[in-house]
């Protein structure tokens, strides 16, 4: 449910790392929670935020909320697939449902997030 | 019938309007023209003609009385049962006040009468301001915000015109994380950033969080007390001290005055702005037919900022004064709802001061009676006394049983009753916000808490039979995930779908 190669947060926001580029998503327990998605508002490329920043936001039938940047860098691409199809972020977190690809600026901010096995033990 | 159904309203598939229509049919006939006849187009200009006629549909008067009587009775109020609301106070309404608003020299005035031939709504405006300022510990009040919302926007808005006055430029309004989603959204709408303090493990504010977050770049600081966990926050001078201490100003998001009517007062409590909900503590119509209203009262030092006119009182009687030095503007028309605020100074008039005491006291005792019954069966994830509402969590049934919180919210509809506010406040999982209000009976609250357990009974047992609830409700389970993401929201003939906007 929590894949291996992936590093989370706190906020239940997932990034997979290739290069200097970023995706961002949110985990299969965040969507669980926030029951069925029915929008996504997603940044513009080229927008820039700090690690932490609120970038986006996702609305289900129960609550609004925000997404945070796992890592701070700027947006090369939003998916514009889930902001037609929400729940894509429902069906497929970890794959078609992912949100942002971002190229970071500082490595070591990576240091703050978790793998699956940390996140996980958070959860119970 | 079957046994279950038995003693069950017959609920039946009513139509839309539109498809009860049949060409030519009407419920009204007028009699022969007994004046000459004039070509339409030589009253009306060509351009301002329609090609086609109105589209007004063909039914008889029975078809839309019968129409509309099934409609309401589909419906749920508080006329009809149980509405356990949190947060939104669906007390019951009282008739006195109705026959009050109807009252032909209430009903029949017109805004732009000179003030000399309305003395008397002039007089009611004016005391009702009085009895909210004495009952928030202010100095003076703005009827005019038409809902809550509307006045925490008028009210932020005084915030912003008060420090600007002083030159100050000032960007931040606190937020706690308890706080009804329309305090950040007001804030955001008044051009504010929002920073959020957290709740501690008792559920009041953080004030150690707090004072680390405050700078002089805090413009004010919304707070409800008691909070939405049913929580009178302890800390309340304190947190007053600390905001007032950077020069901010607290405002007093009055949701849940209900609870503190002739006990407690956010002016002593040293807020400097709050609302209240008429449509909520004092007894008016609450959604649907409303409307709303949603007055702001103010200490001495914000008055010359309030929103113009104010209703004040010279030799010659009583007189709509637009003479406020730094007012913000008018918010809304006239003087806001007139018939609103003449159905709550009913209420007040109605209950006095006492009453009004035994109102809040009511409200406390019903909800600390059902949350000490219901405890045992759902988890309590603050136990300590509430106020006017209480939240429980649903969190012990989902993970034991895969019962959800919606599960139980529309189970509840089975046995008629209005389900609690659900998944809110956000920092309760699986929330259950129950809000009884003062009205009801001892009868009344033991058939909810009958029903409640019986739920809980019934996920342990026969979950599956929660995920297919409500069964005897005029429609089933509807789908809010279509609704929501791919509503139909115009109407267009059956077979003409492409017509029907998305």
């Amino acid at each position: 449910m929590y894949p291996e190669d992936l590093m989370y947060t706190e906020n239940h926001e997932w990034i997979r790392v290739e290069g200097d580029v970023a995706t961002v998503g949110i985990s299969d327990y965040a969507q669980n929670e926030l029951g069925d998605i029915v929008f996504v508002e997603l940044p513009e490329v080229d927008e820039d935020f700090g690690q932490g920043d609120a970038m986006g936001v996702v609305e289900s039938v129960k609550a609004v909320s925000d997404i945070y940047m796992p890592v701070g860098g700027t947006i090369v691409e939003a998916n514009e697939d889930v902001l037609d199809a929400p729940d894509l972020v429902n069906s497929d977190p970890y794959g078609e449902g992912w949100l942002v690809k971002v190229r970071f600026s500082d490595e070591s901010e990576m240091d703050s997030l978790m793998n699956a096995e940390d996140y996980q033990a958070t959860l119970e | 019938m079957s046994e279950e159904r038995e003693g069950m309203q017959l609920t039946v598939k009513e139509p839309l309007i539109f498809e009860l229509s049949s060409p030519g049919r009407r419920g009204v006939r007028l009699g022969p023209l007994d004046v000459p006849e004039e070509p339409l187009d030589a009253l009306i200009p060509a351009e301002a003609l329609r090609d086609e006629g109105p589209g007004i549909l063909g039914v008889a008067e029975v078809d839309v009385v019968r129409h509309f009587v099934k409609l309401s009775q589909m419906n749920h109020g508080v006329d009809t049962g149980f509405y356990p609301l949190g947060s939104c106070t669906m007390k019951y309404n009282p008739k006195v006040n109705e026959n009050v608003a109807r009252l032909p020299g209430f009903a029949n005035l017109h805004p732009y009468q000179p003030d000399a031939t309305v003395q008397g709504a002039l007089q009611l405006l004016h005391e009702t301001e009085e009895y909210l300022c004495e009952i928030a510990g202010m100095e003076r009040a703005t009827l005019q915000p038409a809902a809550g919302a509307h006045g925490e926007l008028a009210g932020i808005m005084l915030i912003r015109a008060y420090h600007e006055d002083r030159g100050e430029d000032r960007d931040v309004i606190i937020i706690p994380d308890s706080a009804h989603g329309t305090n950040p959204a007001t804030a955001a709408m008044a051009g504010y950033r929002t920073v959020e303090v957290p709740s501690d493990e008792r559920g009041s504010v953080d004030v150690e969080a707090l004072r680390a977050i405050v700078d002089e770049n805090v413009a004010g600081l919304m707070l409800t007390n008691p909070n939405t966990l049913g929580v009178f926050d302890q800390n309340i001078l304190e947190i007053a001290e600390i905001i007032h201490g950077v020069g901010g100003l607290l405002y007093y998001d009055g949701a849940n005055a209900n609870a503190i009517l002739g006990y407690s007062r956010p002016g002593d409590m040293g807020f400097d702005i709050v609302h209240f909900n008429l449509h909520k503590t004092f007894g008016t119509p609450h959604g649907g037919g409303g409307p709303g209203s949603g007055p702001i009262a103010v200490v001495p030092h914000l008055v010359p900022f309030l929103p113009a006119p104010l209703v004040d009182r010279g030799e010659d009687g009583y007189f709509l004064n637009y003479d406020l030095s730094k007012s913000i503007g008018q918010v809304r028309a006239f003087t806001g709802n007139f018939g609103v605020v003449l159905k709550a100074y009913a209420y007040i008039r109605s209950h006095g001061a006492d009453g009004l005491k035994a109102v809040s006291a009511d409200a406390v005792l019903n909800a600390n009676y059902l949350m000490n019954a219901l405890k045992a069966y759902y988890d309590l994830p603050f136990d300590r006394t509430c106020m006017h509402e209480f939240v429980l969590s649903g969190r012990k049934q989902k993970r034991e049983h895969g019962v959800t919180t919606f599960d139980i919210a529309k189970a509840l509809l089975d046995y008629g009753i209005h389900p609690p506010t659900v998944y809110f406040p956000l920092i309760v999982e699986e929330a259950l916000m129950i809000e009884p209000t003062e009205t009801e009976s001892r009868e009344t609250l033991d058939e909810f808490i009958d029903a409640m357990i019986q739920i809980a009974t019934d996920a342990e047992e026969d979950p599956e039979s929660l995920h297919e609830a409500p069964l005897y409700t005029p429609v089933r389970r509807l789908d809010e995930s279509a609704a929501a993401r791919a509503p139909v929201v115009c109407w267009a003939p059956r077979g003409d779908a492409d017509a029907a906007g998305e």
